[in-house]
């Protein structure tokens, strides 16, 4: 039930910003058709239904988006500044990472926000543990590459996804 | 009006110097992990850039570039990660200083 | 003014292009070459955005969407097609 109709918000937010208008026909339209979808679609999917609502994760998840943008401008000088140096200063290496979360969803959250992060790349994901490329190996140490790359963001992951 | 013109045109310009070095990341660095470091992280935030500038442009596109930057973050490490786990998969070879020296030493 | 710096910025993205596109044209594994159309086509849906800002239409913009779903979708069998064949 959660599962229907978050990805009917989903849907339907996404349809008026295509349509870039209010009106009254296309929001029924839409309505209709988001629904609909969301009744054909979500019927043995249930990738949405580990997502808590409550008014702490909502702000949990605009903290997260906070968050990773700043993660996401520090990446970008962190690759502008390797790249203009005359000799490339990398020493890359394929870590592990090992993971709290149990929901599929928040483990490909997870996933993504470490590629868009500084010097990391997830290259595969086998249950509880995350291969990432790094392009500046520091430690190889599971402990320390976990509490490195991925403690910031399992901080308000968890409290998002249970 | 003249002010958030303005703003808008140095952020699109800031946007594109960082694809021009997500470019040049990609022709510079040594071994195709790097090069999918270097351009999806670039990228990403210089199309976050460049779309932001147009909205304040063109504040009644605002919507549709809101879109626009949506689809281009969530598509973007799914597809670099897809392509990394290829590689790994396949087993292309990592690049360290080591090869650089002797060429022979695994 | 404005003008002046969006012209610039157009000069810089296409710069952009031209360098993604030397990594398509001698990159040595089919790897590299893949990594530079992913670039290519997100440098290219810049473009496009910034093309229905100098023509003052924003039915181009409609156009980037398209192109970016479908070349994410396009790296997706591409790379599934490396992994184990079609």
């Amino acid at each position: 039930m959660k599962n229907l109709f978050i990805f009917s918000v989903l849907l339907f937010s996404v349809w008026v910003l295509l349509n870039a208008s209010i009106d009254k026909s296309i929001l029924i339209v839409g309505g209709f058709l988001s629904i609909i979808l969301s009744l054909l679609f979500s019927k043995n999917r249930s990738i949405f239904s580990s997502i808590k609502i409550s008014p702490k994760s909502f702000l949990y998840f605009f903290l997260y988006i906070f968050v990773l943008l700043i993660e996401v401008i520090k990446a970008n000088f962190d690759v502008a500044r390797r790249v203009i140096m005359p000799t490339i200063p990398i020493n890359p290496g394929v870590v592990e990472v090992k993971t709290k979360l149990k929901s599929p969803v928040a483990r490909l959250i997870l996933a993504n926000s470490i590629t868009l992060t500084p010097g990391t790349l997830t290259v595969d994901i086998k249950d509880e543990t995350l291969l990432v490329h790094w392009i500046d190996v520091k430690s190889t140490d599971l402990e320390k590459t976990t509490k490195y790359i991925a403690a910031s963001f399992e901080k308000y992951l968890e409290v998002i996804y249970g | 009006m003249h002010i958030l013109h303005i703003s808008g045109a140095i952020t699109l310009l800031a946007g594109s110097i960082f694809l021009v070095l997500g470019a040049l990341g990609v022709v510079r660095m040594p071994d195709p992990f790097n090069r999918i470091q270097a351009g999806t992280k670039a990228t990403t935030l210089g199309t976050i850039l460049v779309m932001s500038g147009l909205g304040m442009l063109h504040p009644s596109w605002l919507p549709k570039l809101f879109i626009l930057i949506f689809f281009i973050v969530i598509t973007n490490p799914i597809s670099s990660h897809v392509l990394a786990r290829v590689m790994h998969n396949l087993q292309v070879p990592l690049w360290s200083k080591k090869d650089q020296l002797s060429e022979e030493e695994e | 003014m404005v003008e002046t710096i969006i012209n610039i910025s157009m000069g810089l993205i296409i710069l952009a292009g031209l360098l993604g596109s030397v990594r398509f044209f001698i990159g040595p594994s089919i790897y590299d070459r893949v990594i530079a159309l992913d670039v290519l086509t997100i440098i290219s849906i810049s473009l496009i955005a910034l093309l229905s800002h100098v023509a003052g239409r924003a039915l181009f913009l409609d156009i980037a969407i398209v192109y970016g779903l479908l070349s994410f979708i396009a790296v997706l069998a591409i790379s599934r097609y490396l992994e184990r064949g079609l």
